[in-house]
């Protein structure tokens, strides 16, 4: 598939955006279970507002991929059998219920704790919505698998981590910054090994449909000698990526270094010396991996249908 | 239930892109406005079709069969492409089992083409909406027009009838019984989508006239040492005029 730069940042911010929710709603209930300090109003606040921002973002984001983004609201319709269609749906829940948990902690309403436990919901149904997307179509035999929703899930909370852990050393709750980075690193960690097991998976993937299935002409030596048009077609565009086996390599490598071991570092040293440039730049590091493993995530699955388009004669 | 479908006979289709071309002249005519073109007279020509022909070479040099191989929507009985679009702008006739888009509703996701194993689906890049085949459902109902011409404009353009159209849930149609009798398939049937549209293969061309029946005695062209019977009688008259300047 070509990686559509509008989805990447759409996957990307909002994982972040959840990640980032879960966090902050989870120092908010360990600190109101007695578990820790309460984390203070200022960093539920500015967390709640930041998710929002970053979710409103990718919202944005995910406009620009529509040839007709006049119509957006329409998508909201085909619940019942659609992923996307649940992705409309559940993303603006998601945005609404962050935004009220976010006032209300500001507020200090009474209705706070039921808000955030809303936004939480809406957060767990969004990662499932659009890890679906891609894992419900079950002929990308890359993405037809679980490990793609828990991929989706692992790496959205490892950059929310690692952003909450930047947020609280900022001075808004020094006392969970520890603890947050703590997760982040432990969530990198497990993405990292989900990712791999994803790669792993990948790299042993036979395609079941084949020149052979696709025409239906049974002869082992079959070629295509014209694909039937010369200047390329949606075909070409839409479904290839065009770029080299060497770059797709070097994506790969470029995500499993910057995504996974160097923010874990940053994480890791910015904790131990307390400084909170090399905890923001941890996220920005991190979140720069996350933009070239969402990339190879789209270039790598390899469309059943390329297999009609392979020769201009 | 009905359930129109092509039945496309690769034995028969020369290449010709007659298909594709009466296709697009068809469908970029209608009231669902035209497909567009980029640069059509221009180098890197692109735009947006229902049908498209391609060639594929079997075998190595020098046994090798070049199969022309025409492809369209196949209107699956399972279209993978219809839940999946958010809108409802994909749907699956009922009636007639026609798979069409509603371009008014269509928000140009692109969704419903990544979810199409047969790459049959493409945007047009004015108008933004998803298009494919609609079968000619313009055209296959219209009383307008005479009963011979209600067939797609694929399957009318065709100058070797390689182009079947019918009601393949019909046991006694042409469709279903070309199926039946000469080996029609369906593309991918990996994927459980169980496309409608079949396809007839290529199979070996013999004479089909054996020795015994030419040379059997009450055969027409038994070679007796007489002349058939018109032949003789333009002789007899030939013979006839040149005795008679004698």
């Amino acid at each position: 598939m070509k990686p559509a730069f509008s989805v990447i940042l759409l996957t990307t911010l909002i994982g972040a955006a959840q990640g980032l929710l879960v966090a902050v709603y989870g120092a908010d209930v360990a600190g109101r279970l007695g578990f820790t300090d309460a984390p203070g109003r200022g960093f539920v606040v500015t967390g709640a507002a930041i998710a929002v921002v970053l979710a409103a973002l990718g919202l944005l984001a995910s406009f620009w991929h529509l040839g007709r983004p006049e119509r957006a609201w329409r998508a909201a319709t085909m619940w019942r059998t659609s992923w996307l269609s649940r992705e409309v749906i559940v993303l603006p829940g998601f945005l609404a219920t962050t935004f009220a948990y976010g006032a209300g902690s500001l507020w200090g309403a009474a209705w706070t704790p039921l808000a955030g436990a809303l936004a939480l919901a809406c957060c767990v149904a969004l990662f499932v919505c659009t890890g679906m997307i891609y894992a419900c179509l079950r002929f990308l035999q890359e993405w037809a698998s679980p490990l793609t929703v828990l991929n989706f899930t692992l790496l959205g909370c490892a950059s929310g981590f690692t952003l909450a852990t930047a947020l609280a050393a900022f001075g808004l709750a020094d006392d969970h910054a520890a603890a947050l980075g703590t997760w982040a690193i432990g969530l990198a960690a497990t993405a990292l090994a989900v990712r791999a097991a994803m790669l792993a998976r990948n790299a042993r993937l036979r395609p079941r449909s084949t020149l052979q299935s696709a025409t239906g002409v049974r002869h082992p030596r079959l070629a295509q000698t014209s694909q039937g048009l010369m200047g390329g077609s949606f075909n070409t565009r839409e479904f290839m990526h065009g770029r080299s086996r060497a770059f797709l390599r070097g994506i790969k490598w470029a995500f499993l270094v910057l995504a996974f071991p160097v923010p874990v570092l940053m994480l890791f040293l910015g904790l131990l010396y307390g400084s909170v440039l090399l905890l923001v730049a941890a996220f920005i590091v991190q979140y720069a991996g996350l933009l070239c493993e969402r990339w190879f995530f789209f270039a790598q699955a390899n469309h059943p249908q390329n297999l009609y388009y392979q020769v201009i004669s | 239930m009905t359930q129109l479908a092509l039945v496309i006979d690769l034995n028969v289709c020369v290449g010709c892109h007659a298909c594709v071309t009466s296709c697009k002249e068809w469908n970029t005519s209608g009231v669902a406005g035209f497909l567009t073109d980029e640069n059509p007279y221009d180098a890197d020509p692109t735009g947006t079709f229902f049908n498209r022909v391609q060639t594929y070479e079997a075998g190595a040099y020098p046994d090798t069969e070049t199969v022309h191989f025409p492809k369209s929507c196949l209107h699956c009985e399972e279209p993978p492409c219809v839940p999946v679009c958010p809108t409802g702008a994909s749907y699956k006739r009922k009636e007639d089992g026609i798979v069409l888009v509603d371009y008014d509703r269509c928000i140009g996701c692109k969704y419903c083409a990544w979810a199409c194993p047969y790459g049959v689906r493409e945007i047009d890049e004015r108008q933004q909406v998803m298009k494919k085949c609609t079968l000619c459902v313009d055209r296959i109902y219209d009383t307008a027009l005479p009963e011979a011409q209600r067939k797609p404009a694929c399957v009318l353009a065709c100058p070797t009838s390689a182009r079947l159209f019918g009601d393949v849930h019909d046991a006694d149609s042409e469709v279903s019984q070309a199926i039946r009798e000469r080996g029609g398939y369906p593309l991918m049937p990996e994927w459980g989508t169980q496309p409608a549209n079949h396809y007839l293969p290529r199979r070996r061309t013999g004479c089909g006239v054996s020795e015994e029946e030419v040379a059997r005695r009450d055969g027409p062209l038994a070679s007796d040492g007489r002349v058939p019977g018109t032949l003789a009688a333009l002789i007899a008259e030939a013979e006839a005029t040149a005795s008679g300047g004698r």
